[in-house]
């Protein structure tokens, strides 16, 4: 299996906290991933390293088939080169329809110029309705993203990620503050998306992950503890010590 | 040795001299008179050229009244006897005057009115009484009128007092009027000593000294003039360098220019002649045979003039070629007016040290002067640095809180006459007021507005011109004074280059205070350690107890207080005015941005970065504060690129990207 | 794909047929062309305030759409305003140089011209040659290219090196502001190459239209201003129609956002804020010569601040908001200022509204602020009945530019 995303011994400390620790870790082109860690783990960091927000202090990131260094590329480059990412908090354009939310994150040319003369065609508009359908927000299309409530709001932004069809998804915490149904529907989202493309999922709860059905990666303090399936790892003495406590 | 024993000798005859006189009897025996009936005329002409002989023989008489005389004379009290060509001391009396023998002190009759003339020296005159007088007054029994002498000597200087210096040098009892006739004797050897060993010896001596006074000295012997003179420069004249014409230092222009004023070559025909010479000579629409209409080119006027010279009406026009042939054939030169070269050499060289060490103190008072700025940045920032260091509000009504402050200093005058006792009181009162402000624009606007700080820009903003036309209704628009007491006055001089006023001296204090104030508050008080947690996590404040609102009003009345106090510092030397705010307002946002936002030791270091900055600019351009002023933002709008979050940024999550 | 633009923005036609009655009304109405009801002065002002107009709909394209609150955009327009002037002045200098010469016995050569020329602009700042940047006064083509290019370029460069090191928020407004009292002070220099303090005047005047008295020019600015300002409002409005305006709203609501989506934010940005000051540029040259004297004094920081308080007592984020509040407290400023207002006896005291209108204005600015976000576009939503939605006092996103509850729509 050939590797899509390739992160090799990256380290990074804020103010002398390590936040990040010789951290490696690699992921194939279609393939679901969950990442558990207590908090502190680095998660997040991992997550702000890999889509360019956070610079690593030494280690590099490699990306696709030619294996290109993420680390000189910012962060829209890298949005563009197929990389999506889902805040734990939805963060959608509140002030703009649902339409405008996904039209804007449609795979399109992104240079201010094109963008300036661009006016959608019927093929758009369809794949718009597409994707609202998919995301169960089709009869909401015309409403502000901002009056969605707050699991209509998660899934518009995985709709938004859809749209930008990326190679890869990081997903932060999908089901936070969502209920049964709404879980369940994410669930099958993220299973769907991850049939052609990776998706890493960051996530604390368990019945979730263990929804999943996929490999899971353990973090702690900044740097990978176990991998494997989530009974592997969850039988691990160490993993068992960082979540109960020594 | 040779002086010594000149000295010596003269002494003595003096001596035989005044034994003669005791002898002798009536005014007009004594050697007094008969030294001044030698030079009547020119004494009772009272013509400044003339004079100088008559005052230096009375001076160097050694005859003991001869200060007296002189002193009577300079004073417009000499009268002089026109019967006998006597010279007396005269007093109104009945019918005429009542004359004193200048010599004895004694009564010698009166005269009437057209007897006796006054003689009445011109300034002129009394300028050279004045310095032959100081040679008496050198050796005065009170030293205060030696010290005056002194003063005399260094405002005018004259070879003779060289001698009079050299001669009390070594009685003077006062150590330090002796260090200054010392160092007055050297300089005056520089300028008038006739052995060049001594003047170079002297000159040697002052290498690196920065008085204004040697440099005063020196400077007149490196003076050069410049100087044309066919083929070679004359010898025996002092050359400083020779000049080839086209050169920087002598354009072709100037050099032919000076020729022409040397009488050496024909003064050249520029373009205003031509047009002058073309415009006498027009005759019937052409002149010199071109149209005058076509006359709107050089190269046309050109043929005109040249048929105008052809014609012999006007003189033909200099070749370029005969140009460079008069200025090849002639030297050009700057001269010293010093005719010995080893003496302009040793003062060249002397001058060349004492540049160096003047460079080094204007570098030491530079930054003086920068140190004091920076001060004064740091004091109007740093009220600022708390309101948008610390609670990340940006308050532009900030400068509006400084203008304040002065003012309440400029009411408290009114009140209170003596200036000390109304600082001090003024002080707290501007903290005082500005902290009551600061607290009702946080409860009335800003909290309103927290999360939004563009908007929180824009509504002080909109206080901010509401209180500057306040200002400007209530005390108009002319400035107000808010005068220091007098013990700031003045300033502290460390040597002729390197000084800085009293006042600047306190603000920098007072801002020495306000950072320890700053620091103390933060650190050690419940206050500093409630408004930490609040900066760093409102929320969890929140729940340990701490009121959030409590402390943000608090904090902000703070930082307007401690503008309102930085206010009363700067109206003592600027001018207080409803603008007084806005000149510091942007530099104090400069200081905030640059020195990093939410660190006291970001905003000093910013100050004094700005503060430095400017006047280094100012160096390099002294005359134009204002590009000062333009190239140091432009530098922070770069600095800024470099490190967005200034000097002393804060890492990580807590800098809220 | 026009009819799509025009009815996704009905603002417009309404906006251009009350500026095409205006100007109509103002035309007939004038000295110059019409029955002489409204003075050549006031048509000025009129004029003037058009393109005020124009450079607050630049203002609310960079802060109410964009949210990059800019306190420098009235530098923009002070620059396109010297451009104008430079050849205004030169041609007039020009004009006047040639006249008086012709009545000298010798025709003048070009370079006497130039340096007489030199000498009657320049003789105020003691200088009497041409400094370099005049090298295109001569020609008005090449001025009007300047008018664009030179703010166009600083604001290109500027915004260049602001938004590359991700300078946000009130750091972002105090650069700007830093830039502008840069240049301010720069220009009062008096070797800056433009008179210094004295600024360029007679610019009223303009040069081949000597024969035509100042109340039909008057007439023609008016005209100028109005189509630009339309113009101006179409291009606007254009700007923020499409998938363009989503993005600069995603820029000023969550800029993060709009990142990772794979938009370079620095390009978007970019566009906007040298677009706006290209627009403020052209603003300030047909401005300048109505107003006939421009100085550095007109750059000066405090009048950026003005233009962000119009848009915002406007209403920032719409367009005729922009228009409405630069018109509306222009004119009024001009009315209280102008000493014509009656003064206000309060028995103790008399209000005389010369001395308190910046009081008066300063406080309601502040009340706008916090009470009426929507400013008087907000009056516009009263009467369609358009409501704000009810967020618990949330913002619609994290970036300081952000819209509040009370200035969004449902």
């Amino acid at each position: 299996m050939s590797t899509l995303l390739e992160v090799s011994g990256v380290s990074v400390s804020f103010d002398g906290f390590k936040a990040i620790n010789n951290l490696s870790f690699e992921i194939g082109p279609a393939e679901l991933r969950a990442i558990i860690g207590p908090n502190g783990a680095g998660k997040t960091t991992f997550m702000d390293i890999v889509t360019g927000k956070t610079r690593p202090d030494e280690g590099d990131v490699l990306w696709g088939e030619k294996s290109r260094s993420l680390l000189k590329m910012n962060e829209s480059q890298i949005a563009q080169a197929g990389i999506g990412r889902k805040f734990q908090r939805p963060t959608v354009f509140e002030d703009q329809s649902v339409f405008d939310n996904l039209l804007m994150a449609l795979k399109k040319d992104r240079a201010p110029w094109k963008v300036l003369f661009y006016r959608e065609t019927a093929e758009d508009r369809a794949r718009v309705g597409e994707l609202a359908e998919e995301i169960g927000l089709a009869d909401q299309i015309g409403r502000k993203a901002g009056e969605l409530s707050h699991g209509q709001k998660q899934w518009l932004e995985i709709g938004m990620l859809l749209a930008q069809e990326p190679r890869l998804l990081l997903v932060d915490e999908p089901a936070a503050g969502m209920t049964l149904a709404e879980r369940e529907h994410t669930t099958d989202l993220l299973k769907q998306a991850a049939r052609t493309r990776a998706v890493i999922v960051v996530e604390h709860d368990m019945e979730f992950v263990r929804r999943l059905d996929c490999r899971v990666t353990v973090l702690h303090e900044g740097s990978v503890l176990a991998e494997g399936s989530l009974d592997f790892v969850t039988k691990n003495q160490q993993v068992i010590d960082v979540y109960l406590g020594r | 040795m040779r002086i010594l024993l000149a000295a010596l000798t003269f002494l003595c005859l003096v001596a035989t001299a005044g034994a003669q006189d005791i002898a002798a009897d009536g005014p007009a025996a004594t050697p007094l008179q008969s030294l001044l009936k030698e030079h009547r005329a020119a004494i009772e002409q009272g013509a400044r050229r003339g004079i100088g002989p008559a005052i230096e023989a009375l001076r160097d008489s050694g005859l003991p009244e001869a200060r007296l005389i002189l002193e009577k004379w300079q004073a417009r009290e000499l009268w002089l006897r026109k019967a006998d060509g006597l010279f007396f001391l005269a007093e109104s009396a009945e019918g005429g005057y009542r004359l004193t023998d200048p010599a004895t002190g004694e009564a010698a009759g009166s005269a009437t009115r057209d007897e006796v003339i006054q003689i009445r020296p011109n300034s002129g005159i009394r300028a050279v009484l004045a310095g032959a007088l100081v040679q008496f007054q050198l050796t005065d029994p009170n030293p205060a009128v030696r010290a005056a002498a002194l003063d005399a000597i260094a405002r005018r200087s004259e070879a003779g007092h060289l001698d009079a210096l050299r001669a009390v040098l070594e009685d003077e009892p006062d150590p330090r009027l002796k260090a200054r006739k010392a160092r007055l004797e050297r300089l005056l050897t520089i300028s008038f000593d006739p052995d060049p060993d001594a003047r170079i010896a002297a000159i040697e001596g002052f290498a690196g000294d920065i008085g204004v006074d040697v440099r005063a000295a020196l400077n007149p012997l490196v003076a050069t003039t410049r100087a044309v003179a066919p083929g070679e420069p004359p010898a025996g004249e002092n050359i400083a360098r020779r000049l080839s014409p086209g050169s920087e230092a002598l354009p072709r222009e100037a050099a032919y220019a000076m020729l022409v004023e040397a009488g050496l070559a024909p003064p050249r025909i520029g373009r205003a002649e031509i047009r002058a010479a073309l415009a006498a000579h027009v005759e019937g629409g052409r002149v010199g045979g071109v149209p005058v209409a076509e006359l709107n080119s050089d190269a046309a006027r050109e043929r005109a003039y040249a048929g105008l010279a052809a014609a012999g009406l006007v003189p033909a026009h200099l070749t370029e070629a005969g140009i460079d042939a008069a200025l090849a054939a002639h030297a050009f030169y700057d001269r010293y007016a010093e005719a010995d070269p080893r003496v302009t050499e040793a003062a060249a060289d002397a001058l060349a040290a004492i540049a160096l060490m003047v460079g080094v103190n204007q570098m030491a008072d530079l930054a003086l002067d920068a140190l004091s700025l920076a001060s004064i940045y740091f004091l109007a920032a740093i009220g600022l640095a708390i309101t948008f260091g610390v609670m990340r509000v940006i308050n532009m009504a900030h400068g509006e809180f400084i203008m304040m402050g002065a003012y309440t200093g400029y009411v408290v005058q009114q009140f209170i006459p003596d200036y000390t006792i109304s600082i001090l009181v003024a002080l707290p009162l501007a903290f005082a007021i500005t902290f009551g402000a600061g607290v009702a624009m946080e409860r009335l606007v800003i909290r309103w507005l927290y999360n939004r700080p563009l908007e929180t820009l824009l509504a002080t903003f909109g206080i901010s011109i509401a209180l500057q036309q306040l200002a400007k209704n209530i005390f108009g628009t002319q400035a107000r004074p808010l005068t220091s007491p007098a013990w700031l006055d003045g300033s502290l001089v460390i040597n002729d280059v390197v000084s800085i006023s009293y006042i600047r001296i306190a603000i920098f204090v007072l801002a020495l205070m306000f950072l320890g104030l700053f620091l103390f508050i933060m650190r050690r008080t419940r206050l500093g350690l409630e408004v930490r947690a609040v900066t760093q996590n409102p929320r969890m404040a929140a729940s340990m107890g701490i009121n959030p609102d409590r402390i943000n009003m608090l904090t902000f009345g703070l930082g307007s207080g401690i503008a309102g106090v930085a206010g009363v510092a700067i109206g003592l030397y600027a001018k207080v005015t409803s603008e007084l705010g806005q000149d510091y307002i942007v530099q104090s946002f400069m200081t905030v941005v640059v020195g990093g936002v939410g660190n006291i030791w970001g905003t000093l270091l910013g100050a004094t970065l700005i503060g430095f900055l400017q006047k280094g600019i100012e160096w390099f351009n002294p005359s134009n504060t204002l590009a000062a002023q333009t190239y140091m933002i432009l530098f922070i709008i770069l600095f800024i690129q470099f490190r967005p979050r200034g000097i002393i940024a804060l890492k990580g999550r807590a800098a809220g990207d | 794909m026009r009819q799509s633009f025009v009815a996704k923005n009905p603002s417009v036609l309404v906006f251009l047929a009350c500026l095409g009655l205006f100007t109509l009304g103002v035309s007939v109405l004038s000295e110059g062309m019409g029955i002489g009801l409204i003075s050549t002065s006031f048509v000025k002002t009129l004029g003037k305030t058009l393109c005020l107009c124009l450079v607050a709909i630049a203002m609310d394209l960079v802060w109410g759409y964009a949210g990059i609150l800019s306190l420098g955009h009235f530098a923009f327009f002070g620059l396109g305003g010297y451009m104008i002037g430079m050849w205004l002045m030169y041609a007039r200098t020009e004009g006047i140089v040639a006249a008086s010469l012709s009545n000298a016995e010798i025709p003048p050569t070009p370079d006497e011209l130039r340096s007489a020329i030199a000498n009657q602009i320049f003789g105020v700042v003691g200088s009497s040659d041409f400094p370099a940047i005049w090298v295109f006064a001569h020609s008005l083509p090449l001025q009007l290219a300047l008018v664009v290019l030179v703010p166009g370029l600083l604001a290109l460069v500027f915004g260049w090196l602001a938004f590359r090191s991700r300078v946000t928020g009130v750091y972002l407004s105090i650069l700007t502001q830093a830039m502008t009292l840069a240049l301010a002070l720069y220009l009062f220099q008096n070797d800056s190459g433009l008179r210094g303090n004295n600024g360029l005047s007679g610019l009223q005047n303009i040069p081949g239209a000597e024969g035509v008295p100042q109340s039909v020019i008057s007439v023609w600015f008016l005209w100028a201003s109005a189509a630009a300002l339309g113009l101006g409002y179409v291009i606007a409005a254009f700007v923020v129609s499409g998938k363009f305006g989503s993005v600069i709203r995603g820029i000023r609501d969550d800029e993060a956002r709009v990142r990772f989506l794979g938009y370079s934010v620095e390009g978007y940005k970019l566009f906007v804020f040298t677009l706006t000051a290209v627009i403020a540029g052209i603003a300030g040259a047909l401005y300048y010569p109505q107003a006939g004297i421009i100085n550095p004094k007109e750059i000066a920081p405090i009048a950026s601040i003005y233009l962000a308080v119009w848009v915002a007592i406007g209403g920032r984020g719409r367009l005729y908001g922009a228009v409405i509040g630069a018109a509306l407290v222009s004119l009024l400023s001009t009315w209280f200022t102008g000493g014509r207002v009656p003064d206000l006896p309060l028995g103790f005291y008399t209000v005389s509204w010369v001395d308190w209108w910046q009081v008066l204005l300063g406080l309601s600015f502040v009340l706008v602020t916090l009470f009426a976000p929507k400013g008087i576009g907000g009056l516009f939503d009263l009467v369609a009945g358009r409501r704000a939605p009810d967020r618990h006092g949330a913002d619609l996103g994290p970036d300081p530019g952000a819209l509040r509850e009370k200035e969004a729509e449902r």
